[in-house]
């Protein structure tokens, strides 16, 4: 399984005057759970863009399984890490739903036979089955997010980076995007989540890696950062929904299930009351 | 006279078997605040199309019903009309932003409304500092952020001054801090407008309801291409909580819809803190 080691990372792009990123260094285990988050501009897609080769350090280096993104293509890493672009659109270009999902499972060597099963599969897991034969550019908003994660997990990449996964997601989409992330961190493979929502991270990764102008200012365990109210306000991130109840109501242990949290909160009503 | 009037609207995508919009009735009124929300693929983003008239002049398709706006019937409107007194800002800002810098593309609308240069210089410094990205104003589209784009395409609709402001998921690029802030100054300007005789509508869709709920005067929820739900922003929400519709009800409204029975509570709380101390379980913080 893949392992990725970033070492005194700058990048510059071509025009730009400043840094985007700056002596950045971390390593990334096989089978982690990853938040990249920071305010806008701050540099996580430049980061993510990084870590898959499609863009290569300025200075410094970005090592996959002991080699340097610079001696590697960009297909080559793709067949490891996976990424998912935040806007759908500038991954997509075939003219059936079907054969997007297709178009990496043949560049990867899948056999026809294979590659049916697996779009049959993927297109189900994401509830886009009654599309397959639609343009892809046709699809709303949500569903063109799907399809982009979906067309990506099909060649079952070692780690995915995955850029605003929730954007145009409605809840229930939320929590099956999160069930199929989940169940790919639970395989021993990584993902790497860039997202503004910080419930949505909290509820998948365990680490976070925080920016800010360029520059790594926490690196640690999601939770440990994100109870940290100066970190929080400096990255203009939010406190999660979960550590914020879990602070103020002393209760500890607590999951996203609404359900569970409420029988939790009116235990505790009820023992007050008495 | 509404800003918004539809009546028996149906659209279908040429190509598309099923229809995106199914039969919508809806009318907002002048200086309403409005939220249009729904489960994914529901219909919003083609209903906010044919508010601006894109449906049916740049989409092809099957358009049955009536659609007005401001009087204006979208059938035989020109886009270019509509946009004199509407504005849209879309999902995706790559589809807003074409000129090599921010500056060019908020004045890009003024120009186009042939106003003086002065005014339109007023109305680009105004429009970034509303956004808050006076420092962006050289800086070229291509080279900004996901979020600094969403923000630069939010100033370029700002500066049209419409009567008219339409958000397609306007924060869904953009942090927590930035989300807030942006929801704000929209709100203010719609104020500071009225202040000034003029009224301005916002209808705005997205996932996101938490930040927005205090500034609703009210909320649709589509769902496969009708209006199910539409009224006060809370029951509304209660009501497809109640119903299951996957909507992103705010985790703090989730607990409270669940709670509020049993543990007597009257008025939703604002924050985390309020809903602790309402169950009686705040201050174990502190020991």
């Amino acid at each position: 399984m893949v392992k990725i080691v970033v070492e005194n990372l700058y990048y510059r792009y071509p025009e730009a005057l400043d840094y985007a990123l700056k002596n950045i260094s971390f390593r990334i285990e096989e089978g982690e759970s990853v938040a990249i988050l920071g305010e806008n501009g701050a540099g996580k897609t430049t980061l993510a863009k990084n870590l898959n080769g499609l863009l290569k350090p300025t200075e410094g280096s970005v090592k996959i399984d002991g080699v340097d993104t610079r001696s590697l293509s960009v297909a080559k890493i793709a067949r490891k890490i996976g990424f998912v672009n935040h806007n759908p659109e500038h991954q997509f270009f075939a003219e059936k739903v079907e054969d997007e999902v297709r178009f990496g499972l043949r560049n990867f060597g899948f056999s026809e036979k294979e590659a049916d099963k697996i779009i049959q599969e993927v297109l189900s897991v994401f509830g886009l089955e009654e599309y397959r034969g639609r343009n892809p550019f046709q699809l709303s908003g949500g569903e063109k997010k799907r399809l982009a994660i979906a067309s990506i997990m099909a060649w079952r990449p070692e780690a995915l980076i995955v850029d605003e996964p929730t954007i145009g997601m409605d809840y229930a989409q939320k929590l099956n995007i999160r069930r199929v992330l989940r169940s790919i961190v639970s395989e021993g493979r990584c993902v790497i989540v860039i997202t503004h929502d910080v419930d949505f991270a909290a509820s998948i990764c365990e680490r976070a890696i925080v920016l800010s102008r360029g520059e790594v200012i926490g690196d640690g365990r999601l939770r440990d950062l994100l109870s940290d109210d100066k970190l929080v306000e400096k990255s203009s991130l939010r406190k999660p929904f979960l550590i914020e109840l879990e602070e103020e109501t002393g209760l500890t242990g607590l999951e996203e299930d609404f359900d569970a949290i409420s029988s939790i909160l009116m235990e505790v009503f009820q023992k007050c009351r008495s | 006279m509404a800003a918004v009037e539809l009546r028996k609207l149906c659209f279908r995508y040429a190509g598309s078997e099923k229809q995106a919009l199914s039969g919508i009735d809806l009318t907002v009124e002048e200086g309403e605040s409005v939220l249009i929300t729904g489960p994914s693929g529901c219909g919003k983003s083609t209903l906010v199309r044919v508010l601006m008239g894109l449906i049916p002049h740049s989409y092809p398709g099957e358009l049955e019903g009536e659609a007005y706006v401001f009087g204006m019937n979208v059938k035989n409107t020109p886009v270019s009309r509509i946009a004199t007194r509407c504005g849209i800002v879309f999902q995706n800002p790559d589809n807003q932003l074409f000129t090599f810098s921010v500056e060019d593309d908020v004045a890009f609308g003024p120009e186009n409304l042939a106003l003086p240069p002065d005014e339109i210089g007023r109305r680009v410094d105004e429009a970034l500092r509303l956004v808050g990205i006076e420092h962006l104003r050289h800086s070229s589209p291509n080279n900004l952020s996901g979020g600094e784009q969403q923000k630069a395409a939010i100033a370029s609709i700002l500066s049209m001054k419409p009567s008219l402001l339409i958000f397609d998921e306007p924060t869904s690029m953009l942090d927590p801090s930035s989300s807030a802030s942006l929801i704000q100054r929209i709100f203010e300007l719609k104020r500071s407008l009225s202040e000034t005789g003029g009224k301005t509508t916002v209808i705005i869709v997205e996932h996101r309801i938490d930040l927005l709920l205090r500034h609703l005067s009210r909320i649709v929820v589509v769902s496969e291409g009708r209006v199910v739900l539409d009224g006060d922003p809370m029951k509304v929400l209660e009501e497809s909580f109640r119903r299951g519709i996957p909507i992103n009800i705010p985790p703090l409204l989730q607990i409270y819809f669940r709670v509020r029975e049993k543990c007597g509570l009257k008025n939703p709380p604002a924050t985390v803190k309020e809903l602790a101390s309402m169950l009686g379980g705040g201050g174990s913080k502190n020991g």
